[in-house]
């Protein structure tokens, strides 16, 4: 049987939305987490709050570390939040490209 | 006579900060100005009796509807989980048809169900504003629409978790769910020791609205009654 490639890791970029409806919550922003599963594309909700066409993107579960979100404050680093993020709010991180926090 | 008390006004204006007999406050009257949203959707319901799409009684029996629903239906879908193994992988394979086949008006949402075992402990929450599984669970409580809730459960799920009475043995990992776009989530709890052989209703009644979203595990009545055992 092929070996399971290892789990693809991913970034919540950063962006700044003050004030736009945005889908990305900002405790996430700029973490990293790894794809637990991929759920498939929906109409982009950043675009339908505003009335505007909407494309289909798709949409990723993405598993964060307590350690990756807290840092030192988390209450048990190997707990994790999974969320659900579209993937214009992702960027993909090559092996050994870790997150400088 | 029971009201003869001259004693106070009766006149039921209550002053902010009046408690009720039972030492309650008083709900403020909403006597303020109707917010934007309020305005429009009285002007657009106003206006879609008025050309005859929808009638006042259609409008009444959808909330109503909405309202009626209650955890049972989820309740339904994890005691037959619990009992039916090819009903659980179909579950946890699609949630949304499995849910469909026990009859859950489930709409155009997703279902993803999440499943506790010894190791692993799930528990759900929409940090953004408070998406739920209403299909299967009925409206949600009020604290899961609170800021306190939905800030602190990512936080320190542990500690939130205990104070809703659970407390986690120390090698069970924690996964938060945060509900944030298009599917919605269920919490399989795991089946307590002592039913084998219990019928899938006497199950189903073990099975809290809490324990399915995470706050929560069902547990044996104390002590286990002898007649729900068939």
């Amino acid at each position: 049987m092929a070996e399971r490639p290892p789990p693809q890791r991913m970034r919540v970029r950063a962006w700044g939305t003050k004030g736009l409806h945005a889908r990305a919550p900002w405790y996430l922003r700029g973490k990293t987490g790894i794809v637990e599963r991929r759920l498939g594309a929906y109409k982009n909700p950043e675009q339908l709050a505003y009335g505007l066409p909407a494309e289909p993107v798709p949409l990723y579960r993405i598993r964060f570390t307590m350690a990756e979100i807290w840092g030192d404050e988390a209450e048990r680093p190997d707990d994790t939040i999974d969320a659900e993020i579209y993937e214009h709010w992702l960027e993909p991180i090559a092996e050994g490209d870790d997150h400088a926090p | 006579m029971p009201h003869d008390h001259h004693d106070h006004d009766h006149g039921h204006d209550h002053a902010p900060g009046a408690l009720s007999p039972s030492g309650h406050p008083y709900r403020a009257d909403q006597d303020g100005p109707l917010t934007r949203a309020q305005a429009l959707e009285i002007a657009v319901r106003e206006l879609m009796i008025e050309k005859g799409l929808v009638t006042a009684d259609e409008i009444a029996a959808a909330i109503a509807r909405m309202q009626a629903r209650t955890p049972a239906m989820g309740a339904a879908v994890v005691a037959r989980a619990w009992t039916d193994p090819d009903y659980k992988a179909r579950l946890i394979a699609d949630g949304r048809a499995a849910a469909q086949e026990l009859g859950a008006d489930i709409e155009a949402m997703h279902l993803l169900v999440v499943e506790n075992d010894a190791q692993t402990h799930n528990v759900v929450v929409c940090t953004l504003c408070s998406c739920y599984p209403r299909f299967l669970l009925g409206p949600p409580p009020d604290w899961y629409k609170q800021r306190a809730y939905r800030s602190r459960v990512v936080i320190e799920p542990r500690r939130v978790l205990g104070e809703f009475g659970l407390d986690l043995a120390e090698d069970v990992t924690v996964r938060v769910h945060d509900s944030t776009a298009d599917m919605r989530y269920l919490v399989l709890p795991a089946r307590p020791e002592g039913t084998e052989g219990w019928s899938e209703e006497a199950l189903a009644a073990l099975v809290t609205r809490d324990c399915m979203i995470g706050v929560a595990v069902p547990r044996l009545p104390d002590p286990a009654p002898v007649a729900a055992a068939e």
